[in-house]
């Protein structure tokens, strides 16, 4: 007997949070036609247009490069190097995801004014986002069974050659998804570009609002970046290539601690090299600015209610972005049809959208179907998990490719229906992915800006305002103290997510 | 299989949702005018405590939402009649001037308070301080600085002109050449200026902090940031002074912020009250002592140490104008002075 794998109770669910996600095109299709089909397409197709898409592309292909590079070797460091305290060192190798671009971009350019331009944008971009491709893989790593690559080293093969046919090939899709996250983010950034004056495509889009004062040009333009990013997303789908471990189990016995000198050294070494420039020059700076002259004290009932409002927002919006994303995620990976895996597809195409255009749309359909929430804290929550649904569903995925599809079978033959074999098996199993995913969109929504300052109720504080709010009067003084407790409050998510794959050793 | 324990779950997975999104504070605004809701593109840190000054005065509350001017009238767009603003208090006059058809008519009383050149045309905004553009400079570096922006031009200067391209004011001085001078004329006087070799900063701050360290002899940046630092830090620190230029020089414009009631306002005797509380004597007390910016009430008294506002005689450009930033950001990347 075959059993069945598809439920139509999740596909249904799945096929509900991509129609969430794909509300701003509700936005993006009536502002940007709204003076009809000539005009939109007479902004789009210019010359100016065309040289900052391919800016934007470039900038964004260099980004991903470099974090694949970084984010698969620092998954390397705390997974399989055997160095020691790899607990410590996932946490420290994933801090950078508590820097906001625009806070590390400009503590950079604060420092080292020659950096500007595309040089900057980079070095801030990839330090930034090589997490992104870090957790999943370094997951992906500590799962491998060592056994093929004892007997690889039992036949000769020395360590680079067993990295490159047995180790890499195994961890190429959670790469791929990796890479999918962080040329998204490239693609939509902003703090970054504007603090290194490399004008890149979301330039004419904040510059419609900032200096043409023109919503209705940002819509148009928006869509270029909707289309680049169904360009990106398939492309994703063809690198990640077929299926390769989702059969395999857990690995049957733990990695030998064996550490040789040479390893060793390359793992330190490596560890310093990427640490410095995404972690110690951007935290040295920011503290530095508290020793800077100000006219305000730091009042610090202000900081800890920012903080704890930026703590609350970030769990809901984690709890939400989590529960529309299990069924997509999980569609993805088991669903039988093709039409399973378009709702997961479909959850990237807003990604590449840069946040105040995200705001912008949420407030047009929420002023309009949702009044009563207008302003209010759900309205917010909903802007931030359409933009961090992607994160969410990327985390899922690998934890649910991890998991043995063989248990869900045995389940089904022994007579649990598809849908309770995903509540009584696979969610347990996939469980620290689960949590692994909720810190991370926790994470990416304490930083968020735009959609909080435009979608918050009345007078709510959070940190990322409240760091906005100082650095447009330049008071980079008072922004320490704030910059700070973001950072500490980030260190708890980082923590679980450390916690997490080193959890998977004494299992 | 048991339909009804499937049904609990997703229950159970839906009221997470709905009850995470119900937990938000809904604590709707009064209708009568006992609050008005103020957009704000000037920061928290710039206005917080005056806004407080008017709720102690009047005992209207103020429901403020800080953002960028840009954005904020972008968001002005988007709610349209809807919107819960009821006054839209900008930055600059093309945020105002972008969001004019949404706005009410202002009434003749507040309106002559300021001199014509500082209200819009149509009477829907009235500006209410104003920002001067000045040289800042060393007197140890530039004994006897330029009073005229083609003075900046000499090549005695060449590699010492500090100015920020990302700021805002340095940009509306560049749209106010383009007015004055015509595209030619400005691209011309922009292609010499970035061949005397002018050194980019992030902020006017850093300009301002440039030039007091002698690290360049010049900078390009507004009246008030001399003045924020001689608050901070005591005038024994500050070596810089500031150079206001000659009568006419468009290198001496005075950019305004300013404020409008939304047509829609539900609170519009609030807001009323709220653009009189901005022109009265508190408001100008706060604004000279706390962001040092000229009062643009006719007759008010202005920030110690400042050249009278009469004295100015700052170009004459209508502010409207100002509107078109965009052309100016395409100009100055064209020259190569805004990215790298």
């Amino acid at each position: 007997m075959r059993a069945k794998r598809g439920s139509p109770t999740l596909t249904g669910l799945a096929f509900v949070s991509a129609a969430v996600s794909l509300v701003p095109l509700w936005y993006l299709g009536v502002q940007s036609f709204s003076k009809g089909l000539s005009p939109f397409l007479g902004e789009i197709f210019q010359w100016r247009t065309a040289t900052l898409i391919v800016r934007s592309l470039v900038l964004t292909a260099t980004v991903t490069a470099g974090s694949v590079l970084i984010g698969t070797f620092a998954a390397w460091v705390t997974a399989l190097s055997g160095v020691r305290g790899r607990i410590a060192l996932t946490i420290a190798f994933s801090l950078p995801l508590a820097l906001p671009s625009y806070l590390s971009a400009f503590a950079w350019v604060s420092w080292l004014p020659g950096l500007s331009g595309f040089t900057g944008a980079t070095i801030v971009l990839t330090f930034a986002c090589y997490p992104y491709v870090m957790l999943p893989v370094a997951a992906a790593m500590s799962r491998l069974n060592p056994v093929h690559e004892d007997i690889a080293r039992t036949m000769g093969r020395r360590q680079r050659d067993i990295m490159r046919e047995i180790i890499l090939p195994q961890v190429r899709r959670p790469i791929a998804s990796g890479a999918l996250l962080v040329a998204l983010y490239a693609l939509s950034d902003f703090g970054a570009v504007a603090a290194m004056r490399h004008e890149v495509f979301t330039w004419v889009i904040y510059g419609a609002y900032r200096a043409g004062f023109n919503p209705t040009r940002a819509a148009t333009l928006s869509v270029v970046l909707v289309a680049a990013a169904v360009a990106i997303t398939l492309v994703e789908t063809f690198v990640r290539g077929r299926d390769y471990s989702a059969s395999r189990g857990e690995s049957e016995r733990t990695r030998t601690a064996r550490v040789s000198r040479k390893t060793y050294t390359v793992a330190l070494a490596g560890s310093v090299a990427v640490l410095v420039p995404a972690i110690v020059v951007p935290v040295v700076n920011i503290v530095s600015w508290t020793g800077r002259s100000t006219t305000r004290d730091t009042e610090w009932a202000e900081v800890i209610g920012a903080t704890s409002q930026s703590f609350l927002n970030g769990s809901i919006t984690a709890l939400v972005t989590l529960a529309l994303a299990l069924p997509v995620a999980w569609c993805a990976v088991r669903g039988m049809s093709s039409l399973a895996r378009v709702p997961e597809r479909l959850s990237y195409v807003t990604h590449s959208l840069p946040g105040i255009v995200v705001a912008i749309s949420i407030v047009y359909v929420g002023i309009r179907v949702a009044r009563p929430w207008y302003q209010q804290t759900p309205l917010l929550v909903f802007g931030q998990v359409i933009i961090f649904l992607p994160v969410m569903v990327a985390s899922i995925r690998a934890a649910f490719e991890k998991t043995p599809r063989g248990l869900e079978e045995m389940a089904q033959t022994l007579g649990s229906d598809p849908f309770r074999t995903f509540v009584r098996v696979t969610l347990p199993i996939a469980l620290p992915g689960l949590l692994a995913g909720s810190a991370l969109t926790m994470l990416a929504a304490v930083k968020e800006l735009p959609v909080t300052l435009l979608l918050r109720p009345t007078g709510m504080d959070t940190l990322s305002t409240k760091i906005w709010d100082f650095s447009t009067v330049s008071d980079y003084a008072a922004v320490g103290p704030f910059a700070v407790a973001m950072l500490l409050l980030a260190a708890l998510p980082t923590a679980l997510l450390g916690a997490m794959s080193a959890m998977k050793d004494t299992r | 299989m048991k339909p009804s324990r499937r049904a609990l779950v997703v229950a159970i997975a839906l009221s997470v949702v709905v009850s995470a999104c119900a937990s938000g504070d809904s604590t709707s605004a009064p209708d009568n005018d006992t609050s008005v809701t103020v957009y704000s593109g000037r920061s928290e840190e710039l206005v917080k405590d005056l806004f407080d000054e008017f709720t102690e005065e009047t005992g209207i509350a103020v429901d403020a939402r800080y953002g960028d001017s840009g954005e904020l009238a972008a968001l002005l767009l988007t709610e349209g009649s809807a919107s819960p603003a009821d006054v839209f208090f900008s930055q600059d006059a093309g945020a105002l001037g972008a969001v004019e058809d949404n706005l009410a008519e202002l009434p003749a009383a507040t309106l002559s308070v300021v001199d014509p050149r500082f209200a819009a045309t149509s009477g829907r905004w009235v500006g209410i301080t104003g920002r001067v553009r000045v040289v800042v400079y060393n007197p140890d570096l530039a004994p006897a600085p330029p009073s005229s922006i083609d003075g900046l031009l000499d090549s005695r200067w060449k590699g010492k002109i500090g100015f920020a391209p990302t700021n805002a004011s340095w940009q509306s001085f560049v749209t106010a050449l383009r007015v004055l001078r015509g595209e030619a004329g400005a691209e011309k006087w922009l292609r010499a200026f970035a061949a005397n070799d002018p050194v980019a900063f992030e902020k006017n701050s850093a300009v301002r902090d440039a030039v007091n360290t002698g690290e360049v002899a010049l900078g390009l940046v507004n009246h008030y940031y001399l003045l924020e630092k001689i608050a901070a830090e005591g005038p024994a620190a500050v070596v810089a002074k500031n150079q206001f230029m000659d009568a006419g020089d468009v290198g001496g414009l005075v950019n305004v912020a300013g404020a409008g009631i939304l047509a829609n306002a539900q609170h519009d005797e609030a807001a009323q009250k709220f653009i009189n509380f901005l022109q009265g004597e508190t408001a100008a007390r706060y604004f000279r002592t706390r962001t040092w910016e000229y009062v643009l009430a006719k007759g008010a008294a202005q920030p110690d140490g400042l050249p009278a506002f009469e004295q100015l005689n700052a170009p004459s450009i209508d502010l409207s104008d100002l509107k078109s930033l965009e052309a100016t950001q395409e100009l100055l990347q064209k020259v190569g002075l805004l990215t790298k």
